[in-house]
């Protein structure tokens, strides 16, 4: 380890090596779950090359793709939050609160409602789809919460995504009841959150979001310290305050609907992700954006192994674990707030 | 003077309520697959013959569903008015707040554990998800600081019924419970008949009496609780009264028709406009205009577009996601 690092830089890479690690037992233990049992040497040994035929299909045919996009998704939600937290000075943000998922769901409904397939190269478009509908309802809720006065206020922020997210759920729950039974099947998945990304073409499709928009992030992370001390302050310090808070939640909304496009609406994720990150790392979004990137990825890995696994042969959908786990985490975190 | 114009204002507020709602309630019967003339109508309902279709339709099919609407739709409006009143808190209903969310939970564990529970059963179930709902909202609102009346409430209330209805959505793929189980959850009055409405009339139309009978109490909680107790009243007691009858009745509802949003945090606000703050009338004009609103998004579900149906519970979003906007907005300013 270099010298010159703060002692902050380096306890934040320990923690990201040792998250890195915890993620890797996880993913090793998420490719053995299933009905056709993987063990870790048989995995370590496919993966190297060797392995017997059947082995290599179910590992990089159906194992490998599904967790490479719950992998993505879980970056891409947790940064996203850490973002949107950043941005609108909103320690309670998520995007499944404020609206995003709703608004990406009904893009993702519309698409079914209009290709009537999520198979092979259509499923290409689906990212599209659901960041129009998820930017859309950011838009909205942006908007309707912003006060000429005072900005942002947190508590305005959500009361205006719940709305929201009502209303876009409401048209939603029109579109899919028209739908037939086995799309519906499909879509009412989906709405739970449930990892359905499992071809190799998915995890090609979700890969240059998460890659382009994670660095693009990082890069903006003085902005996002800055974005933190407040306006006031961000302005004086020579910052186009409102440009580039608008740019990073535009960005936040791209992988947030992006990830939620191949793993179903999940929430509480983005909310959770940055602040184990915050407490693990500091508030400096230099450090802290890599270690929310991992939380998300160990929270939603760990969400999609533990519902795929605990009630064998069903599969209960990740966004359902993380509910049970996630809500309670926001009513502390919220009624906490005020003490 | 302006007493007796008042009064005036009220009691006009209130037959105008009343003739909506008949209007309404004639037009739930009316207009449907086959339009049918008013006097059928009246013959189908005075002297009923089994053996013409028209009387038939009215009578096995819409009367009973125009009655659940009506008394559903009461039953949500009184019950915004009772939980808008103990809480002093305007953005509170019990959809918003979790409390159908938990009764459909339940509901949905019903028909899991067995698909052909009887409907006492179901609606008893309802009961029990309502009030575990409403437990850990007073819950919720102890451990704030702020009590009751805080917009922090009505965001945890959000996630509440969000856990609720990922729980019940879990549970349904579990189960392998099919669309018709989304469709009841979006709120169907179209499954209403005559053997539920048997059960639930009494239930409503017993809460909806004793909701009537609390107003004099929830006008004096609408005081502040220093004021109240300075009057002599229990504050503690009354809350605990309106917060289990809203329960009671928020469950009824949603063993019969799904989760429905919005009504009983629109239909109390506009009674308030209407009547003033005496929640002696606040109470039984929310439930006429609560009535009224059902009715109209029945309507409005089955009228649009026929023969499809669509989910009324999204219907009264529709209506209810602005002016909850428009709330939230005024709310700010008065912070």
């Amino acid at each position: 380890m270099p010298a010159s690092l703060s002692p902050r830089s380096r306890k934040a890479l320990l923690a990201a090596l040792a998250l890195a690690a915890v993620a890797a037992a996880i993913a090793l233990a998420s490719l053995n779950a299933g009905t056709l049992r993987l063990g870790p040497d048989a995995v370590l040994r496919t993966l190297l090359g060797g392995g017997t035929e059947q082995e290599q299909l179910v590992l990089f045919q159906y194992r490998l793709p599904r967790i490479v996009v719950t992998m993505l998704a879980g970056i891409g939600l947790g940064v996203a939050g850490a973002v949107l937290q950043g941005a609108t000075r909103n320690g309670l943000a998520d995007p499944g609160l404020l609206g995003i998922h709703a608004g990406s769901a009904l893009g993702l409904m519309l698409f079914i409602s209009f290709f009537r397939t999520l198979e092979g190269s259509a499923a290409l478009w689906i990212p599209a789809f659901s960041f129009v509908g998820g930017t859309a309802a950011a838009a909205i809720v942006f908007l309707l919460s912003w006060s000429r006065t005072r900005g942002l206020q947190p508590i305005q922020l959500l009361l205006v995504g719940i709305a929201v997210e009502a209303g876009l759920s409401a048209a939603t729950l029109m579109l899919s009841l028209r739908l037939d039974p086995d799309t519906y099947a499909f879509a009412a998945r989906w709405l739970a959150g449930s990892v359905w990304g499992r071809d190799p073409i998915h995890a090609w499709t979700l890969l240059p979001w998460i890659a382009l928009l994670t660095p693009l992030v990082y890069r903006a992370s003085r902005q996002l310290d800055l974005l933190a001390l407040g306006d006031a302050l961000g302005t004086g310090l020579g910052q186009p305050v409102q440009r580039s808070r608008l740019l990073l939640a535009l960005a936040a909304v791209a992988l947030a609907a992006s990830s939620t496009a191949m793993t179903g609406s999940i929430g509480f994720i983005g909310l959770a992700a940055p602040h184990l990150a915050r407490r693990i790392a500091g508030p400096q979004h230099r450090h802290f954006l890599p270690i929310a990137a991992l939380c998300g990825l160990i929270l939603l890995l760990s969400a999609d192994t533990i519902g795929r696994s605990l009630f064998q042969p069903v599969a209960i959908p990740a966004g359902v674990v993380c509910a049970a786990i996630g809500g309670p985490y926001f009513l502390y975190l919220l009624f906490k707030r005020r003490r | 003077m302006m007493s007796h114009s008042r009064r005036w204002t009220k009691a006009a507020a209130f037959s105008a309520s009343a003739a909506l709602v008949l209007l309404l309630l004639a037009a739930a019967l009316a207009y449907g697959a086959k339009d049918v003339s008013l006097p059928v109508i009246w013959e189908a309902l005075t002297a009923y013959d089994p053996s013409l279709p028209e009387h038939a339709a009215i009578h096995g099919l819409r009367l009973p569903r125009a009655l659940a609407a009506l008394l559903v739709g009461a039953s949500l409006g009184a019950a915004g008015a009772l939980v808008q009143g103990a809480t002093r808190n305007a953005l509170a209903d019990p959809g918003v707040l979790g409390i159908n969310a938990g009764a459909a939970l339940a509901v949905v564990l019903c028909f899991a554990l067995s698909p052909w529970m009887g409907y006492g059963l179901v609606m008893l179930a309802s009961f029990g998800g309502a009030a575990a709902a409403t437990a850990v909202i007073a819950l919720l609102a102890w451990l704030s600081r702020g009590g009751f009346a805080t917009l922090e409430l009505t965001i945890g209330g959000a996630v509440v019924s969000a856990m609720a209805h990922s729980l019940a959505v879990g549970l349904a793929i579990y189960f392998e419970l099919s669309q018709d189980l989304a469709f009841w959850y979006a709120g169907g009055l179209a499954a209403v008949r005559w053997e539920q409405l048997r059960l639930l009339a009494p239930v409503l139309v017993l809460g909806l009496l004793l909701a009537v009978l609390l107003g004099r109490r929830l006008s004096l909680l609408s005081l502040g609780d220093e004021a109240a107790e300075g009057l002599g009243a229990r504050t503690g007691r009354t809350r605990l009264a309106a917060l289990g009858l809203m329960a009671v009745l928020a469950g009824a509802s949603v063993s019969a028709a799904g989760s429905i949003g919005f009504i009983g945090l629109i239909a109390p606000h506009a009674a308030r406009r209407l009547a003033g703050t005496d929640y002696r009338l606040v109470v039984p004009l929310s439930a006429l205009l609560g009535a009224a609103l059902l009715l109209a998004a029945d309507l409005a579900s089955r009228t649009v577009q026929p023969p499809r149906e669509f989910a009324v519970g999204a219907m009264a979003a529709f209506v209810g996601v602005p002016f909850f906007l428009y709330l939230a907005r005024r709310e700010r300013r008065e912070l």
